[in-house]
């Protein structure tokens, strides 16, 4: 169960939370403006990243807020947590090429 | 004496305690401080399996959990009967009962032995490539023989009579294992001031050291040194010591899972306590000092009762004073093993020879058994092995290629020792291959987690004590404690070097007319690996899967390193260009009643009650569980069927009035100046010129232009509105809007309050509604001019305050009356009184959904599916023409979202008016078309209408507005049934019942 920082509360257990898919993808001002390849790339493509992803949390069983974090998808490691509408932080990819498994 | 093969002095067990027990109807003797194993042992009993495929009899393997065959069934009664528990890890108690398994008719006796003259025909896979001919007879006769002839034990048929609880505990260092490195750790931790947890697989603390007589440590002995460190434990305040409490899974963040076994060793248990106690540890840091597991030796018929790994015979001796037999040949390939041939010397069994497949012994273990007397013959392997029931004789052969006979009642084998990097990996930490260990050592990890220890390759006591102790201080320093001097342990020991030996051994015989078992539990052979590898697979992820190595119960504790050996040398290759399979928890089977805990029976699942729900209960409703709620379904009288009553109450409904509990409908206030421009964005509709005092029925949709939700909302004031969902999707509507108010606009002013459990909702429906209501809300003009259809007024209703909704689900006059959640009884007692003289009737779900029906009203979730747009259902007009955006207007702009042959909402009248269609059942043109038939569609709602006197359905039908007034088909498997599409309303068209 994972241990996810929220900024408002402190690092709390995963099962207060709710997992509400990759962040910084904002919603056309005005949608009519997009094709429709465009639309369907807002509303289904994701990146989807071996490493760090921008993703977003909401603390349902907490304060109730949505927040952004930086979570390793290979080890699950949250790297950053930071408010809705704040920008991402600069960090590095982590640089791990052997696998030794 | 408890066993002709007890040693009068010596172990750790008690001897004033003697204990009586069964296995298979047999009764014998042991003391406290036994295993089963070691008691069987102690009584001369070895046979005690049956292998899984082919059912070659087993003994004892090892002492620990690490054993592949001793699979018992423990328990005296039907619901506390555990099967597949190891011998070796089952704590003798007075009166214990168990029995062996996967045997028929009997253990000496199994006549699913012929599997094992059949070998030829049960290769890895082999049901892809025997057993094929003819078709049929797979399912019919070769599946359920196979089945019945493979397996473990049988599984109980009754509910578990034991309780389980669970607990969340925080630490700051959690040591797994009380071996010499995991008490050295928990000291180190301890004396820093660090909150720690110890715990222990095994009923006693000490690991390797219960075994250990010849140690001596900072001047005493093993046990002596054992004693004291544990009672220090125990004596500090910062310390919980966990016996009998196995580290079981590893999870993200230091999340560590361990089962406490607290009652399985009392003959008579408290019946207060849990059988077992799950404790949920999130520690700051995690040392793992979990030890090294000996590995057998693959050669020929290595696997007969009798056959066992030399430490493990050595624990039997030194721990529980069970002699595991008479005269010994010791197979060694390193040094280690001497010491086993030493201690059961001493012991008094005869060491016949000691074969070591190395050309050179020249450490100080091999030096001692010289000078104690013992042959040892350098350069020689087992080459095979004799005896059924029990082994009688090896074959041993030397380098120059002479084979000798040697009888014998026990033969030790050991490969070596492999690190127990099972949690380590199971948390992600990264292993390296060691070339000299010949095994995989714990490398990197991004947890907080060390290795300290022979779970990280070291084995010389010394080393193992200051690796504890330097591992336990640094972990306490990371979570917070105090420095703690780093110190060293002054230990007198004869100490091995670490030769290892991994794979087959050479014993020069054909491979493919011999059984050299890699994987005991599995039955896996070395012929079965290489088959494996000439067939194609090279990873060591398809060789498992393939052959099963690795995948029984014990995760291939004994076989995964060997298992690697084979593949290496078949395909000629290094071992780390194989690959290692993936430690998953639970690191040994967990029972389910531990996972389970509280959570059974009407524990499973939070039940919610609706504020009326006692009173429906008092009035004879049978309920149904809508989500997590209990709703009343109908309410049958005397005797009434479901039909019956709800034929009843939906009569009673459209003819006089009827009363039902909506409370469980979701409810969100919207509050604030932008909350009209905030529904705008959210729903289909238009909120702008909806005046205070209205309602409005309101479509969501998701971005992609589908139906998430529907509702009626009202507006009580230019900045407030009572919206409501279905029952199921509250949560859905409140998460989307707080998603788009919080990340979209947060710049709107508006804020939302979720009030489902708030309000009590009373509908009141049918053409004598505002009779029954006009006495009871003296204060609010409910007239038809006053109140038209879709208005909401707020007043006080029986004297309480509420919100009055003119609204109808029925198509019938109706009200719904919102009061606080704690006052519904009351009011719905007291509406229920004025409603008497007009037969007013209580009604249950079924009914709602039948009226509801008859007029065509959607359910979201029945009639929708999340691919339905607002045109499929009928529900194009929701669409405020003039809006420039709301959430999924962008997405109803795609062409195939317009599309004429999309599935849209139509009304089915069968044929026959008394059949009711099945919710479900697929529409076609044809029916006597060639299968498969294409559907156009499926039935979304079925029932008997009683007002009308026949059937109605609902569909969804491809193009289905275009089909009005033609027949299609509702295949069913006897018979095609005729329906005629028809407009999706059978009752009152135009609505007039509606705004009486």
């Amino acid at each position: 169960m994972l241990l996810i920082p929220c900024p408002y509360c402190g690092p709390r257990p995963e099962l207060e939370f709710r997992y509400v898919g990759e962040a910084h993808i904002a919603r056309a001002e005005d949608p009519s403006l997009l094709d429709d390849e465009a639309w369907s790339a807002y509303l289904y493509v994701r990146s989807n990243p071996k490493g760090l992803h921008a993703e977003r949390w909401q603390h349902v069983h907490g304060c109730g807020r949505f927040f952004n974090t930086l979570r390793d998808t290979t080890n699950d490691a949250f790297s950053a947590t930071y408010r809705i509408g704040a920008p991402k932080p600069d960090l590095p990819q982590p640089n791990d090429k052997t696998d030794a498994s | 004496m408890s066993g002709a093969f007890r040693l009068p002095r010596g172990g750790r067990v008690n001897r004033t305690q003697r204990l009586r027990f069964t296995f298979d109807g047999r009764s014998y003797e042991g003391l406290a401080g036994d295993t089963l194993a070691s008691a069987l042992i102690a009584n001369g009993v070895h046979l005690v399996a049956r292998s899984f495929k082919y059912h070659r009899p087993r003994g004892f393997v090892s002492a620990g959990t690490d054993e592949p065959n001793a699979l018992v069934g423990v328990g005296r009664e039907p619901a506390r009967y555990t099967p597949n528990l190891q011998a070796t890890s089952v704590e003798l108690h007075d009166g214990l009962v168990c029995e062996s398994q996967h045997r028929w008719p009997s253990l000496r006796f199994d006549l699913g032995a012929v599997t094992d003259a059949l070998a030829r025909l049960l290769p890895p896979g082999f049901y892809y490539k025997t057993f094929m001919w003819p078709a049929a007879a797979w399912k019919r006769l070769y599946e359920p023989l196979i089945r019945a002839a493979a397996g473990h034990g049988r599984a109980p048929r009754v509910a578990d009579a034991d309780r389980y609880s669970q607990r969340y505990v925080h630490c700051d260092v959690l040591v797994v294992g009380a071996g010499p490195a995991g008490l050295a750790a928990a000291s180190a931790a301890a004396e820093s001031g660090a909150r720690v947890i110890l715990c222990d697989e095994q009923a006693e603390l000490g690991g390797s050291l219960l075994a250990e007589i010849e140690a001596v440590i900072d001047g005493k002995p093993a046990a002596a040194w054992l004693a004291e460190t544990v009672a220090a434990l125990d004596g500090r305040s910062n310390v919980t010591l966990l016996p009998r409490t196995t580290a079981f899974g590893c999870y993200p963040h230091n999340f560590i899972a361990l089962v406490e076994r607290v009652t399985d060793h009392l003959g008579q248990p408290d019946p207060h306590l849990p059988r077992e106690r799950l404790w949920q540890v999130r520690a700051r840091e995690v040392v793992f000092a979990t030890g090294a597991i000996e590995r057998p030796l693959v050669f020929p018929d290595n696997d007969r009762p009798g056959i066992m790994l030399a430490d493990a015979a050595r624990t039997y001796v030194n721990r529980y004073a069970a002699k595991p037999g008479t005269r010994a040949v010791v197979f060694a390939a390193h040094d280690g093993a001497y010491r086993a041939a030493l201690d059961l010397a001493r012991a008094g069994v005869e060491i016949a020879a000691i074969a070591d497949l190395r050309e050179t012994a020249d450490g100080a273990l091999p030096a001692a058994a010289r000078a104690a007397g013992h042959k040892v013959l350098t350069g020689t392997v087992v080459a095979g092995t004799s005896g059924r029931r029990r082994i009688t004789g090896v074959r041993l052969a030397g380098r120059d290629g002479r084979a000798t006979s040697v009888a014998c009642d026990l033969l030790l084998m050991s490969g070596g020792f492999t690190p127990n990097v099972s949690l380590f990996s199971q948390s992600r930490g990264k292993l390296r291959f060691d070339e000299t260990l010949k095994a995989y050592v714990p490398d990197r990890t991004t947890e907080r987690q060390r290795a300290a220890g022979a779970c990280r390759g070291l084995f010389a006591l010394t080393a193992v004590l200051e690796d504890g102790h330097a591992q336990g201080a640094a972990a306490a320093i990371e979570a917070g404690g105090d420095r703690v001097a780093p110190r060293s342990f002054a230990v007198t020991t004869l100490d091995a070097a670490t030769d290892a030996f991994i794979g087959a051994v050479r014993h020069g015989r054909a491979t493919r007319r011999v059984k050299a078992f890699v994987d005991f539990q599995h039955d896996v052979t070395t012929h079965d690996i290489e088959l494996a590898t000439r067939e194609g697979f090279q990873s060591i992820e398809h060789v498992k899967r393939y052959t099963t190595t690795g995948m029984a119960t014990d995760q291939g504790k004994t076989s995964n390193m060997n298992a690697l050996g084979v593949v290496a040398e078949a395909l000629h290759l290094p071992v780390p260009q194989i690959g290692l399979t993936t430690f998953r928890p639970p690191y040994t089977p967990v029972t389910f009643g531990t996972l389970a805990g509280p959570s059974r029976g009407v524990l499973f699942d939070p039940i919610r009650t609706a504020p009326m729900h006692d009173w429906a209960v008092a009035n004879g409703a049978a309920f149904e569980d809508v989500g997590t709620w209990k709703r009343a379904h109908y309410f049958p009288r005397d005797g009434e069927t479901m039909h019956e009553a709800v034929a009843r109450e939906c009569l009673a409904v459209r003819r006089s009035v009827g009363i039902f509990d909506a409370s469980t409908l979701g409810k969100i206030e919207v509050v604030g100046p932008d909350a009209a421009e905030f529904l705008n964005r959210m729903y289909t509709n238009s909120w702008t010129k909806l005046a205070p005092g209205r309602l409005r029925y309101g479509v969501m949709l998701r971005e992609d232009g589908f139906v998430l939700d529907d509702g009626v909302v009202g507006r009580l004031a230019p900045d407030r509105f009572h919206v409501t969902t279905t029952t199921g999707g509250v949560t859905r509507v409140l998460q989307l809007m707080e998603d788009y108010l919080q990340t979209e606009w947060p710049y709107l002013d508006v804020w939302l309050t979720p009030t489902t459990e708030q309000w009590a909702v009373i509908a009141l429906q049918g053409p004598d509604a505002r009779r029954v209501l006009q006495p009871l809300c003296p204060d609010i003009d409910i007239s038809a001019e006053a109140m038209p259809h879709m208005s909401v007024r707020e007043g006080r209703v029986c004297g309480v305050p509420a919100r009055l909704f003119r609204v109808s689900f029925t198509g019938e006059l109706g009200f719904e009356i919102n009061v606080p959640a704690g006052r519904g009884r009351a009011v719905w007692e007291a509406v229920f009184e004025a409603g008497a003289p007009f037969g007013i009737t209580p009604y249950g779900t079924e009914t709602m959904h039948v009226l509801r029906a008859e007029k065509g009203y959607i359910i979201v979730g029945q009639e929708t599916d999340g691919t339905a747009t607002p045109d499929d259902v009928g529900l194009g007009w929701a669409i405020g023409k003039a809006k420039k955006d709301f959430v999924g207007k962008r997405a109803l702009a795609r062409p195939a979202m317009a599309s004429a042959d999309r599935k849209q909402l139509v009304g089915l009248l069968t044929d026959q008016r008394e059949t009711v269609l099945e919710e479900g059942a697929q529409v076609v043109a044809d029916p006597k078309g060639a299968a498969p038939l294409r559907p156009l569609g499926h039935v979304t709602s079925a029932y008997w209408s009683p007002v009308l006197g026949r059937s109605i359905a609902l569909a969804l039908v491809s193009g289905g507005r275009a089909l009005t007034g033609q027949r299609l088909f509702v295949p069913m498997p006897d018979r095609a049934l005729a329906v005629t599409v028809v407009a999706p309303v059978f009752y009152d068209p135009t609505g007039e019942r509606l705004h009486a």
